[in-house]
């Protein structure tokens, strides 16, 4: 009910008209095994990237990247997307905090 | 079990920075404990429900639901954050005052104490959240049970301590000055706190980033280690900043000062309601 009324909330907040600044085109990364597939992922350097994430796990995992100031819960068996950029040319690590151990991805932006 | 506990800590260590900071900025405030209390309450059932209904949460709007329900709940807690430096800004004067002479804390009932049992729900709520699922998804996976739970409450019993010590360390600041620091403090968390929520809407593709990267101090002070940790929690320390959440910093910085200042100022020339209790 309350997340509920602070989602309400947030999109009354936000439906005042802010420009639409998502675009660009979509890439798809899985987890599977807690594991990022593909471990690394090109995306082009200098524009608006749509990033997909697939969870194929039945756990949930939180998408977190301290270099590209991302962090996103991805539900058990469930699917979000995470906009990013324009990125500068350059390598990004990715890491699923919930299985730090083996949930590790890069980003290469060129 | 380790690991489990250090993930606990981290998430468990910002609530329990925040309820330190509101227990010491109402500090003297009769009833204060059930308020703080109730909001706790309140986030560790918003934190379950949100665990919950996370896979609808993040379908909702686009696919933007998690990233607008964490910007709104943090822009929330700063404006309750704001509502209560500005209301101190006229009373707190008298209050520290009153407390001087007696030698001990008054009993000043006319703080507003909702709106910090708001953010201290809002604070559990959000960082809770991700602690339940995190749990979940352990017991799921078949962990072991009992190390589990053991982990877990590692994890909670040292990120509440560490919450205690910062509370234990407010108090023993001089009374004079008590109030002015504590004001600081909680300015200096709503800046941070909007420049959080300017990342999740940066997330969300409804906010751009003006610049990707306005410096990068994460050589000198890295926001992963434990004192860069501690700097972004408290003051809202990036060591990378995207250009908006400089913006945002700042916007509320310069808003919430201002309105200190001017209710500061009116209030200092009539003797406060405060002041005149006990």
């Amino acid at each position: 009910m309350r997340s509920n009324n602070i989602r309400a909330a947030g999109v009354w907040l936000l439906a005042a008209g802010l420009p639409g600044v998502a675009a660009g085109a979509d890439y798809s990364l899985a987890i599977e095994g807690h594991r990022f597939q593909p471990a690394t992922l090109a995306v082009p350097a200098g524009e608006r990237v749509k990033l997909v994430i697939d969870n194929r796990d039945a756990t949930p995992e939180e998408f977190e990247s301290h270099d590209l100031r991302r962090e996103k819960v991805v539900p058990g068996g469930g699917r979000v997307s995470v906009w990013m950029g324009p990125l500068p040319k350059g390598e990004y690590g990715f890491y699923g905090e919930f299985h730090q151990s083996t949930a590790q991805g890069k980003l290469i932006a060129k | 079990m380790l690991g489990s506990a250090l993930i606990v800590f981290r998430e468990v260590l910002e609530a329990a920075l925040i309820v330190a900071i509101v227990m010491g900025a109402t500090r003297g405030v009769a009833g204060r404990g059930r308020w703080v209390s109730a909001g706790i309450s309140g986030g560790v059932i918003g934190a379950v429900l949100v665990a919950v209904f996370a896979g609808s949460i993040a379908d909702a709007v686009d696919g933007r639901g998690q990233e607008l329900l964490n910007a709104s709940v943090l822009l929330a807690a700063v404006v309750m954050l704001a509502w209560h430096n500005v209301w101190m800004s006229a009373h707190g004067r008298a209050l520290a005052h009153q407390m001087k002479q007696v030698g001990h804390d008054v009993r000043a009932g006319s703080k507003p104490l909702s709106a910090l049992a708001l953010v201290t729900l809002l604070a559990v709520l959000r960082e809770g959240s991700e602690t339940v699922l995190f749990l979940y998804g352990l017991t799921a996976s078949g962990t072991d049970g009992p190390m589990l739970a053991a982990g877990g409450a590692l994890g909670l019993a040292a990120g509440v301590g560490l919450g205690w010590l910062l509370y234990r360390g407010l108090l023993n600041m001089p009374i004079a000055h008590f109030f002015t620091f504590t004001g600081w403090l909680v300015l200096l968390l709503a800046a941070g706190l909007a420049a959080n929520a300017a990342g999740f809407l940066n997330q969300a593709g409804l906010l751009p980033a003006l610049s990707p990267e306005v410096w990068d101090s994460s050589r000198i002070l890295s926001q992963q280690s434990w004192l860069g940790t501690l700097l972004h929690i408290l003051v809202g320390y990036d060591d990378r900043p995207m250009g908006i959440q400089l913006a945002f910093y700042l916007v509320t910085l310069a808003m919430i000062y201002g309105l200190m200042r001017l209710f500061g100022s009116t209030g200092a020339r009539r003797p406060s309601p405060a002041g005149q209790t006990a």
